[in-house]
């Protein structure tokens, strides 16, 4: 499995919940494996993509935080 | 020689501004504003009109009956702005100077914008209200799904409130028990106000009115009867009631003045224009991360309108500014509601739904005519 990023969304300034509904629209384009990198500065997005990663099934790889943006790394779950 | 003050929009905001600057302004400056049809349309009340509670004559008025005498209104729409001329076209071919322009022109929504999407109902705009009003008196049992096409839009709480609402007609009618309501979400509780949510979670599932998260919709398919979200799940349905895509002005957009959507960028506490001085917007028009309600329209009102009054008379900017303040009514059904109350420093509040707030709405919903187009209410 590649670890290369298919795709980043930059969601910095956007509120919630516009930051888990772009990513949901941007993960159709992916193919399954494939990785999407989000970069957010909404502290609520922590718990939503966790919570949108558990109800769709696509593996949540990474949450982190560096100096007030969030960074997730979401894959694409099988077909 | 006498300002321009020209304010685009005769909804809340644009009126209230309007009123509260010809009050103050003297003979400094003209007041004129500019609305499409004339007619003041109280937008909380299509949620009764869809469940038959109230009519459209109940909700709308003449723009001119709400005016203070010192107001011009044109009944006319505004397809062009330019900001170096400071100039607005009109449909009709006219043209107005301004020295200082409010946007105050609402959003509008584009159900088009969803494949499928216009076989559905919504109560968004007056029209769609009475339309599925219309319907749903035929109704006589089956699924009725409820679903959001598109983030943002106007009174966020308001598809929770139509549930319940629904809820309360199904039940008079003695055809709850043939039915089922369901409720789609875009996240995963109820609405985007977490506090909210939670409390009116319980009461959703105690109502028998079934939630589904993270569903944000993509497509309809109007022969199939299914509505498809974007994570990939299908839902049939007998009824559709979707909240549409929403966008700004065209004239925005056609002027270069918002983004993408057409939404006015602004300065979140002065509402100011960011990069023209001498525009401001207000109400849903912005693109400030705030509900857009009637509420926040009539706050940020009274800032926009002290903020043109100094700009009129030459004096430094006001002191005061809009702290992001929001007030909301969410109707609970039976008879019940509760209120959301937050800004931009403190975390939306919910009192237990009771029967005070559902008379407080109600009175509120009557005195409005007479009291917050005129900026009689802070």
């Amino acid at each position: 499995m590649s670890i290369t990023i298919a795709m980043t969304l930059d969601l910095k300034g956007l509120s919630c919940p516009l930051p888990i509904i772009k990513t949901a629209k941007a993960m159709k384009e992916l193919a399954p494996g494939q990785l999407l990198e989000a970069l957010a500065t909404d502290p609520g997005s922590v718990s939503d993509f966790k919570a949108w990663s558990k109800a769709t099934r696509n593996p949540l790889l990474e949450s982190a935080e560096d100096a007030g943006v969030f960074r997730f790394v979401l894959q694409k779950k099988e077909a | 020689m006498s300002n321009d003050v020209l304010i685009l929009g005769g909804g809340v905001g644009g009126t209230i501004v309007a009123n509260l600057v010809a009050k103050e302004v003297g003979d400094r400056a003209r007041v004129t504003l500019v609305d499409a049809t004339g007619t003041h349309v109280y937008q909380p009340g299509f949620l009764y009109v869809a469940v038959g509670q109230q009519h459209a004559s109940a909700i709308q008025r003449a723009e001119s009956a709400l005016l203070r005498d010192g107001v011009k209104l044109i009944i006319d729409t505004a397809t062009f702005v330019d900001t170096k001329a400071r100039k607005v076209v009109l449909k009709s071919g006219h043209t107005l100077r301004y020295d200082e322009l409010l946007f105050a022109t609402g959003s509008r929504t584009v159900m088009g914008e969803v494949p499928g999407g216009l076989a559905a109902h919504d109560f968004y705009t007056l029209e769609g209200a009475e339309r599925l009003w219309r319907t749903l008196k035929d109704f006589t049992g089956g699924t009725i799904v409820i679903g959001v096409a598109g983030i943002p839009y106007k009174c966020p709480p308001a598809p929770v409130e139509f549930a319940f609402l629904l809820d309360d007609y199904l039940r008079a009618r003695g055809i709850r028990d043939k039915s089922e309501i369901k409720l789609l979400s875009p996240l995963n509780r109820a609405f985007t106000i977490e506090a909210t949510s939670k409390l009116v979670q319980p009461i959703l599932a105690e109502r028998g009115i079934e939630l589904t998260g993270f569903f944000n919709v993509e497509s309809v398919d109007p022969s199939a009867k299914t509505v498809t979200s974007l994570e990939g799940e299908t839902f049939e349905y007998d009824l559709l009631v979707l909240v549409p895509p929403h966008r700004g002005q065209k004239v925005i957009e056609r002027s270069g003045l918002g983004d993408e959507r057409g939404w006015v960028p602004v300065d979140k506490n002065t509402l100011q224009h960011l990069n023209f001085p001498d525009v401001w917007a207000i109400g849903d028009t912005t693109n400030i991360p705030i509900s857009k309600s009637g509420s926040v329209a009539h706050y940020e009102a009274t800032v926009a309108a002290a903020e043109i009054l100094a700009a009129v008379k030459g004096e430094a900017p006001p002191a005061h500014v809009y702290d992001g303040k929001v007030m909301c009514f969410l109707e609970t059904g039976k008879g019940h509601a509760t209120t959301i109350r937050f800004d931009y420093d403190h975390p939306p509040v919910s009192p237990t739904p009771s029967r005070l707030w559902h008379w407080a709405k109600v009175l509120f919903n009557k005195t409005y005519w007479h009291t917050v187009p005129q900026g009689r209410l802070p």
